[in-house]
């Protein structure tokens, strides 16, 4: 199909680009200061989100693969994942340095003693050995098969990233349970694929680049 | 002859910095269509005389245009950003408010009335949300003791309940923002006479904004800023403790008494600290809010662990 190539070379740029606009546009609103009242509390809003929203796309590509038969979107797999670890750093770094001081006896206190907090921090710690192992050479290092399981780690930051926003909310639950909701039906998909492919002998993982 | 003269400029005429920097703030954000209808209804606020009251902070007073965009006011949205932008269906004109239960003069006031009863007064209030932000804010009003003077209350005025407007055709129902509605609050009755206790109707030399809880509201600043009820329609006297609204929803996270406690942590935050709007560190909450030579007698005895 002549929009393969497009898909596979061309787009990787203006795609990172476009996963970097949420923190450029963050940037230029704080610059302007039009971040509202509370700036400290937008930006530590808006990097949650961000974060969510690409643990959210990362977990898209494998059924969307399948949904929509491109198997090369693959590619941008490792990117979109490394970039909900991104904001997921700007996040935890928002509540070290902006809410606590790296007051590290009250942050602790905070990890131990609030669920909403322990959750959000096993989210993101989730995410640092799939960070760390994103490259070709770690995947060749621990085999596809060890790599592939370890890199499931990632429903586990989902699947907590939405109980922590979820605890956080006083009252009006919406968007928790919409993020739940999406979640759910990207994992769901998951189950529903894995049946038939029982029957196939088990395929190599296709390796990022 | 020439006379040298001094400048034509008083220093005292001299625009503050803070207020030049808010208007370029402001400038800033006018572009975007939230904060352009803002300016215009700012503008055309009506101005709201007032003589100094005493228990004011001399603390600097947040910015106006934080305090009336930064606001929770479920009915009209549950971000903080929402209120500002969809509490313009709020008809603030005419304006009753029932005053009933267990008085001797039980009255529906006309908005007008009520604010006749006493003069009003300008008092600059520390006021702290429980989620642990802080604003201070030159609210406009009288003593609520006033009000309750004027009806008498019989010996069975133990508490006084509280009720808001709702109007579900231009506010959110109870399952979008996740509480009961119309929201309810109470005092006991000696809180309630307390000096402190504001029955507010304007702020920064103006009527109240809409999402501020216009055109009446209660400012109880010893206390979290959700007991100070917006927007009331109704005040009843009672001789059990009325049902408050965020307790309906949260006992185990919201008290009827819901003091300012630095030592009583939320279940989910510490209340220790609090972020002043407009400040870059945080701050120590104060027992109280600070009010506790004024406040701390009315609770003496209670263990405030308990009655949070």
């Amino acid at each position: 199909m002549p929009w393969k190539p497009l898909l596979t070379r061309w787009l990787k740029a203006p795609i990172f680009l476009l996963c970097l606009a949420p923190v450029l546009l963050l940037a230029r609103n704080a610059y302007l200061q039009i971040l509202g009242a509370n700036p400290i509390e937008t930006i530590t809003h808006e990097t949650g989100n961000w974060t969510l929203n690409f643990l959210a796309i990362t977990l898209a590509i494998s059924p969307l693969r399948r949904w929509l038969g491109v198997p090369e979107l693959i590619r941008y797999r490792r990117m979109l994942g490394l970039f909900a670890f991104f904001y997921g750093c700007l996040h935890f770094t928002t509540y070290l340095w902006l809410d606590k001081f790296f007051d590290f006896h009250e942050i602790v206190k905070d990890v131990w003693k609030r669920p909403f907090i322990t959750a959000g921090f096993l989210g993101f710690i989730c995410m640092a050995p799939l960070a760390l192992t994103s490259t070709a050479g770690w995947i060749r290092r621990l085999g596809g098969r060890r790599w592939q399981m370890i890199h499931r780690l990632i429903y586990v930051s989902a699947c907590a990233g939405v109980v922590h926003y979820y605890w956080l909310v006083k009252s009006d639950v919406r968007k928790p349970l919409l993020y739940g909701a999406i979640v759910a039906v990207l994992l769901g998909a998951r189950l529903v694929g894995r049946a038939p492919s029982l029957r196939r002998p088990p395929r190599p993982p296709v390796l990022a680049q | 002859m020439l006379v040298k003269r001094g400048a034509d400029i008083r220093y005292s005429e001299v625009t503050p910095k803070s207020a030049y920097i808010n208007r370029r703030r402001f400038l800033a954000a006018v572009p975007l269509a939230g904060a352009a209808l803002f300016t215009t209804r700012a503008a055309a606020a009506a101005k709201l005389a007032a003589i100094k009251g005493p228990f004011s902070t001399d603390e600097k007073p947040t910015p106006f245009a934080d305090v009336s965009t930064y606001n929770n006011f479920y009915e009209f949205g549950t971000g903080k950003d929402q209120p500002s932008k969809n509490a313009g269906s709020l008809k603030t004109s005419p304006w009753s408010i029932h005053v009933e239960g267990a008085v001797a003069k039980p009255e529906v006031f006309d908005l007008d009335d009520i604010m006749k009863l006493a003069p009003l007064e300008e008092r600059i209030y520390r006021h702290r949300c429980v989620e642990a932000w802080s604003i201070v804010v030159p609210w406009i009003g009288f003593p609520l003791n006033a009000l309750i003077k004027a009806v008498e209350p019989t010996a069975k005025a133990k508490f006084v309940a509280f009720q808001s407007l709702y109007d579900p055709k231009h506010m959110l129902s109870e399952r979008e923002a996740g509480i009961p509605f119309p929201y309810v609050e109470g005092l006991r009755m000696d809180e309630a006479l307390h000096p402190l206790a504001l029955l507010c109707f304007g702020m920064y030399g103006q009527v109240l904004p809409n999402q501020d809880g216009a055109p009446i509201r209660l400012v109880v600043p010893w206390k979290y800023g959700f007991k100070s009820i917006k927007s009331i329609v109704k005040i009843k006297f009672v001789e059990k403790e009325p049902p408050t609204t965020w307790n309906l929803a949260n006992a185990r996270e919201y008290g009827f008494y819901s003091n300012v406690n630095s030592t009583v942590d939320h279940p989910r935050w510490s209340q220790g600290s609090e972020r002043r709007l407009g400040e870059f560190g945080k701050r120590k909450t104060l027992m109280f809010n600070g009010y506790g030579d004024q406040v701390a007698s009315l609770y003496g005895g209670m263990d405030l662990r308990k009655d949070y």
